[in-house]
C-alpha cells in the first residue's frame, strides 16, 4: 500500500499519541498518515487476537479499539491544527457496524476522520478496511467530548509534543 | 463458509462441559481475544458476571491511567457472546453485526465487571444489551448494545 507519511506532517504527532497507549502497543497499531482531517493506522495480523476459532477471523473488540484509536487521534490532531492546543478527548460513544468478516493473516487498515469539531464535542467516522477502502470490514461513528487542555498532564504533553517541543 | 482446516470443539460440547464443572477456562481458551485482554467468568445460580482483572496492558489514556475504550468495548462483546453460548447453545461463536457503545465515566486502572441481558433472540439475530461497572453496580462506566447473528 502507498501512503504519504511525509506529506502530512501530523503523522509524527499522531505516532507519538498511540505509541503512549500501551493496549495499542500491545496490538502492533502503527500510524501510517495523519493530518487535521484524517488518520490512517494499520493493524496487524495476530493469532492471539482471534475472536472466531474455526475461521481465524479476528475479535470485534479488535475492529473497535483500531476504530476508538483512530477516531480519538483524528481528534486530537483536529484539535491542534484549528486551536493550537493539545487535548485528548474521552469518547462519549462509539457504534461499529460490520459489513464483512476480515480475511485471517492480513493486515486491517483503519482510516478515521473529525467531519465536525464544536466548542464541547467532535463528530467521527471511520472505515476499516483490506484491500480497497471502497470495500470495507467495518463502519464506525464516535464522537468525544472535548475537555481542558491542563486535564492532559505535563508528562503526557511532553511525549505527545516530542522533539517539536523545543520550538515551543 | 469454508470448513475449518482442523476440527474444532463443537461450543456446544464446551458449554456441557462448563456446566458439570462450573470451570470457565476452556471456553475462554476457546478465543484467543478472551484470553488476550485476562477476562473471566463467574457463575452464581443462573447468572453470569463476567471480570477484567486490572492489566497494565489494557490501559489506554496513561495520564489517569484509565483502560483503553476499546478493551472495554471488547471485554463488553466477548461477555454478550459467552451468554449467547452459553444460554442460547449456539453451536459456534455468535458473529457480531453492529455494537454500539455509551461511556459514562472514565474506567480506571482496575478490576471492572460486566453483565448481559438477552432483549430478544430471534432465529437468525439475537440483541444484547451489556453493562459494565467497576466499584458499584449502580455506577456503570458504560452500556452496549449488540446484534449478533447466530447459528
Amino acid at each position: 500500500m502507498k501512503t504519504n507519511p511525509d506529506y502530512f506532517p501530523m503523522t509524527a504527532l499522531a505516532t507519538r499519541f498511540v505509541e503512549q497507549l500501551a493496549q495499542c502497543r500491545r496490538l502492533g497499531l502503527k500510524v501510517h498518515e495523519a493530518s487535521e482531517h484524517h488518520v490512517l493506522l494499520e493493524l496487524p495480523y495476530n493469532e492471539e487476537l482471534i475472536g472466531y476459532p474455526d475461521t481465524g477471523v479476528l475479535h470485534g473488540g479488535v475492529i473497535t479499539t483500531l476504530m476508538d484509536t483512530g477516531s480519538g487521534c483524528a481528534v486530537v490532531c483536529a484539535i491542534k491544527e484549528k486551536f493550537g492546543t493539545l487535548e485528548i478527548s474521552p469518547t462519549l460513544d462509539l457504534r461499529v457496524d460490520y459489513m464483512k468478516p476480515a480475511q485471517p493473516h492480513k493486515p486491517i487498515f483503519g482510516m478515521a476522520e473529525c467531519y465536525r469539531l464544536s466548542s464541547s464535542v467532535a463528530f467521527t467516522r471511520a472505515i476499516a478496511y483490506q484491500d480497497s477502502v471502497d470495500d470495507p470490514i467495518a463502519h464506525a461513528v464516535g464522537s468525544f467530548m472535548r475537555i481542558s487542555p491542563e486535564m492532559i498532564g505535563d508528562s503526557f504533553r511532553k511525549a505527545l509534543m516530542g522533539e517539536e517541543a523545543q520550538y515551543d | 463458509m469454508t470448513e475449518p482446516k482442523q476440527p474444532l470443539t463443537d461450543v456446544k460440547t464446551l458449554v456441557a462441559r462448563v456446566a458439570e464443572t462450573n470451570d470457565f477456562a476452556d471456553l475462554i481458551g476457546h478465543v484467543p481475544y478472551a484470553k488476550f485482554i485476562g477476562m473471566q467468568v463467574n457463575r452464581f445460580g443462573d447468572e453470569l458476571v463476567f471480570q477484567l482483572p486490572a492489566n497494565d496492558d489494557n490501559i489506554g489514556n496513561p495520564v489517569l491511567p484509565a483502560l483503553h475504550g476499546g478493551v472495554i468495548a471488547g471485554f463488553m462483546e466477548m461477555s454478550a457472546i459467552i451468554q449467547l453460548m452459553v444460554f442460547m447453545q449456539t453451536s459456534k461463536v455468535p458473529k457480531v453485526v453492529d455494537f454500539s457503545i455509551d461511556y459514562l465515566r472514565a474506567g480506571y486502572h482496575k478490576d471492572s465487571f460486566a453483565e448481559c441481558h438477552i432483549t430478544r433472540q430471534g432465529r437468525r439475530v439475537a440483541n444484547v444489551h451489556i453493562e459494565c461497572w467497576q466499584t458499584s453496580r449502580k455506577q456503570l462506566i458504560a452500556t452496549a448494545r449488540a446484534h449478533f447473528l447466530i447459528e
